[in-house]
């Protein structure tokens, strides 16, 4: 397909490889992706493999799904049992495993739960049925907007049984927490394309200029991500840090302004808990006042147990890049894609499911 | 859950639109991006098109691609 292909050529895929592995660097490097579509690009084609011995690629917390944590998918279970609801999702939440059980084995027992591809498409489930309808609102800047224009259509369209349970996250802060974390050495980022796309790349200046930096804005084609990992690298051996990008044909300074306003119309931004890197201060999504009744929480009351997390699981230190997931003592026996324990290994675009269906 | 796929518009209808998808027809909205006219591609994510793609910008960027030098 057009734009696809190109961007996989063979031959430049190829000649790319062979340029980035002849890089020589002095000092070891560590590179991290912060998008859960990255992780999984860049394992599918091996491109991590590619760079010099003592450039090391590791994965953020990109993986939406991954970084939602147990207590909102406790909450999403605990309504999905609720008799007059009809639960709606994108397809990665329905496996991820919460406190004491998932969406999946509640769909077993009966419960009412629809995957969707668009949030829209939960509006056309809402008009036809007298159940509230709520959609499980995750996602980062990229989702974030559909969701807002979804709000907004329903109540455009006054449709008064369509709810969400906010979830969603924004990513300067939570990598504004890895950068300050003593323990996580980042030399540069690889800036996930499609939340810059909407946001603009001009809201991670930040980084080079308080941090030093590098970072790459980047597609997703593995000849996108080998653009970015060499500016990446040059910007680091030459010390002149700053936001390349790589990606110019979806990618501008500001972003989307219809999809800004969108977002700024219906939420505003809240602090939030992530899995492993506990609460960052404005790094979530709530509705504003005049939306708040599209809020479930504001209609039902969720009566939940404390959220506990499965003993053993090293998701946390995955997500932040502490360890690799083959150094968790769960990795591939039991944890597997076939038995998930935890959510990186559930989700498709978990690393512990790219480490472990790639290598 | 980032994922986003350059789509064709073949048809414009208001906010929506149906885009050409490896010889499938696919209806998208277009309230994230109305400035889209019939023969452009856009970035489809989650049925939104959430960004003109930049013809020009992808083919400069391929013409770097192919010019690969070793300094």
């Amino acid at each position: 397909m057009k734009y696809i292909d190109e961007f996989r050529d063979a031959e430049i895929l190829r000649d790319w490889g062979r340029k980035i592995s002849l890089i020589k660097v002095s000092k070891s490097i560590n590179l991290m992706e912060v998008c859960g579509t990255h992780t999984v690009s860049i394992h599918r084609f091996g491109l991590h493999k590619l760079l010099p011995e003592n450039v090391k690629h590791i994965s953020g917390p990109g993986c939406p799904v991954c970084v939602t944590p147990n207590r909102y998918i406790d909450e999403a279970i605990e309504l999905s049992k609720m008799e007059d609801i009809t639960i709606v999702t994108f397809g990665d939440m329905v496996r991820v495993p919460g406190s004491r059980s998932s969406l999946e084995k509640e769909k077993a027992e009966g419960a009412d739960i629809k995957v969707v591809y668009s949030p829209l498409d939960s509006l056309k489930i809402a008009e036809e049925t007298e159940k509230k309808v709520i959609f499980l609102a995750v996602g980062f800047e990229t989702t974030a907007p559909t969701i807002a224009a979804t709000v907004a259509e329903a109540r455009k369209r006054n449709i008064r049984n369509f709810f969400i349970l906010p979830g969603n996250k924004t990513m300067p802060n939570a990598m504004r927490s890895l950068l300050k974390d003593r323990d996580i050495k980042i030399d540069g980022f690889l800036l996930p394309g499609h939340v810059t796309t909407i946001t603009g790349f001009r809201e991670y200046e930040f980084i080079p200029r308080d941090f030093g930096v590098a970072c790459a804005v980047s597609g997703f084609e593995p000849a996108d991500i080998m653009l970015a990992f060499n500016s990446l690298i040059n910007q680091i051996k030459t010390e002149s840090p700053k936001v390349e990008n790589v990606y110019q044909r979806s990618v501008k300074r500001d972003g989307n302004p219809y999809a800004k306003v969108y977002i700024e119309r219906v939420f505003e931004p809240i602090n939030s808990e992530w899995r492993g890197l506990g609460e960052i201060e404005h790094s979530g999504l709530g509705l504003k006042d005049e939306f708040k009744s599209f809020d479930i929480r504001n209609a039902v009351k969720i009566d939940i147990p404390e959220p506990f997390e499965h003993p053993g699981c090293r998701c946390g230190d995955v997500l932040k890049g502490k360890i690799n997931p083959s150094d968790c003592p769960l990795f591939g026996d039991p944890c597997t894609p076939d038995n998930p324990i935890g959510p990186c290994m559930v989700s498709s675009e978990g690393s512990c499911s790219a480490y472990y269906k790639y290598g | 859950m980032c994922l986003g796929i350059p789509m064709k518009v073949i048809e414009k209808d208001g906010e929506k639109a149906f885009c050409d998808l490896g010889g499938s027809k696919r209806e998208i909205s277009l309230k994230l991006m109305p400035e889209v006219e019939v023969g452009d591609y856009v970035i489809v994510h989650a049925g939104f098109a959430i960004q003109k793609l930049d013809e020009e910008e992808a083919e400069e960027t391929l013409k770097m691609l192919k010019e690969v030098n070793y300094i």
